[in-house]
């Protein structure tokens, strides 16, 4: 695995794409920046015209690898991305970047500051980097993240990298995306109890030790080794370990080695068709999920019983299982 | 039943009825960007999303930026005495990527006779020392309906 990922598929010629598709999916094909910039506004908001250029779009997508950063605040994931847009830009790679932070749960607002560690040419059109806010909305930002990539893919992005906090369900799905799923700490996070406890470390294919230039990288290190030797092995892939430091620039060509050698086990391996379900079934999923939420919050809100249902709950003259079940009973009879 | 969405009502004026995006940058040389992350913090808690740029962006990486972000606006902070050369830089760019949509702010020292010509040039509104945030988040908020009403 030196060069080039496998494509699974070729793909057919720009100009045969174009004739077969809509003008919006026609322009992020054919590279148009602005076009793609304002797609992702529509799938963050939901828009269903951005539905309709996702399907044009999705035989497009599907086979550029997906590698998801994730891991506390202020381990480097951002300084991270930036090291390795440099060395995938000097193997000739394009990046399209998804970097998620969290809104506020209390204003709706967010400061997305992931932008300030890039260091990259303005006029480099083979860099899309796009921040994102978690927002709160129906559909799941998970979705959102998904879509935005497969935008970015079909606009022509090699290689595709997706930052989150990565504490959290929403953070676990959004990396659960990811083709090959990195985890970053750093030295004096804690002992090795911390690493038994369950959540990220769990689902990490590599660990990186950034600020490895500080003492206790190396215990860091041992510590993720052991446990990655007692993971029972994921579709016969034990987790890498890999020590980083992004202000040396140290790592970053073994990091990008080790995530090379995990696509590649998984594309070829016995649990690549496995890995391909998953995904497809928990996408699915949340498709369904999103629009049965929707249909039934549509149809408890037309329902004027629910207001008496709600006042009845706070007035305590019923509890709310009753309630609950009285309200489903309803939903089912009207659905 | 409906889930309350965290935002209010207020803050979602940007297209499409999403909160509002800004870029807050600081071109140029000065590393004083206090100012800049008070405003920042200040849209956050108005519920904008706020794409912090930070130090030492040239105009072409403040207009990329912007373009790839799909933000209603731009805030520029200087305190360095630039701001003659790089604010009429930033908005012929956007002009060069016929993005003159996006309604450009400032802030900083900058004096009046050049603020009178920068807005001439196309920047919205320009806050001094002493500007409230108060101030700065309702001129945030209806440049980004004019935005909306263009697009």
């Amino acid at each position: 695995m030196k060069a080039r990922l496998p494509a699974v598929a070729p793909r057919p010629s720009p100009r045969e794409r174009a004739t077969k598709t809509s003008p919006v999916a026609k322009r992020v094909l054919d590279g148009d920046m602005r076009a793609l910039a304002r797609l992702i506004s529509d799938v963050e908001e939901g828009r269903p015209e951005a539905r309709e250029v996702l399907r044009t779009l999705y035989p497009h997508t599907g086979n550029a690898p997906i590698v998801g950063i994730s891991g506390p605040l202020g381990v480097g994931k951002s300084s991270l991305i930036n090291q390795l847009l440099q060395h995938l830009r000097g193997k000739g790679k394009t990046v399209g970047v998804i970097a998620v932070d969290p809104s506020s749960p209390f204003s709706g607002g967010a400061v997305l500051g992931d932008r300030i560690r890039i260091e990259r040419d303005p006029d480099d059109t083979g860099v899309f980097f796009r921040s994102m806010a978690s927002r709160g909305h129906a559909g799941g930002v998970a979705q959102s993240t998904r879509d935005a990539l497969r935008l970015l893919e079909a606009f022509g992005m090699d290689v595709l990298l997706v930052e989150t906090v990565g504490s959290g369900q929403v953070d676990v799905e959004i990396h659960d995306i990811a083709t090959t799923r990195v985890v970053v700490v750093v030295p004096h996070l804690g002992d090795e109890v911390q690493t038994l406890k369950a959540g990220l470390f769990e689902i990490a294919d590599v660990f990186v030790v950034n600020k490895s230039e500080l003492p206790g990288s190396e215990r860091a290190v041992k510590d993720l080794q052991e446990l990655a030797y007692l993971s029972v092995p994921r579709d016969g892939w034990t987790p890498r370990v890999v020590p980083t430091s992004a202000a040396q620039r140290t790592g970053i060509s073994e990091l990008w080695q080790a995530v090379e050698d995990h696509e590649s086990a998984m594309r070829n391996g016995p649990g690549a068709e496995a890995g391909r379900k998953a995904r497809a079934e928990q996408e699915l999923r949340e498709l369904l999920r999103e629009r049965i939420e929707r249909l039934a919050e549509e149809e408890l809100g037309k329902e004027a019983s629910w207001k008496t249902l709600l006042q009845e709950v706070v007035a305590k003259e019923t509890d709310p299982y009753s309630a609950a079940d009285r309200a489903f009973q309803e939903l089912k009879r009207r659905i | 039943m409906a889930k309350s969405p965290p935002q209010t009502e207020a803050s979602k004026q940007g297209k499409g009825g999403r909160p509002i995006r800004v870029l807050i940058a600081k071109p140029g040389l000065d590393g004083h960007d206090r100012g800049a992350k008070v405003v920042a913090r200040a849209l956050r808690d108005a519920g904008m999303e706020v794409i912090y740029a930070g130090l030492r962006q040239t105009p072409e990486d403040i207009v990329a930026a912007a373009m790839e972000e799909d933000v209603d606006l731009i805030g520029l902070s200087i305190l360095s005495g630039a701001h003659n050369v790089l604010i009429p830089r930033v908005l012929e760019l956007l002009k060069e990527r016929k993005a003159t949509d996006v309604q450009v702010f400032a802030g900083g020292i900058i004096p009046d006779e050049d603020a009178a010509k920068l807005r001439k040039l196309g920047v919205r509104a320009i806050f001094g020392p002493g500007a409230t945030l108060a101030t700065i988040i309702e001129t945030a908020r209806s440049l980004a309906a004019k935005r909306v009403a263009r697009a």
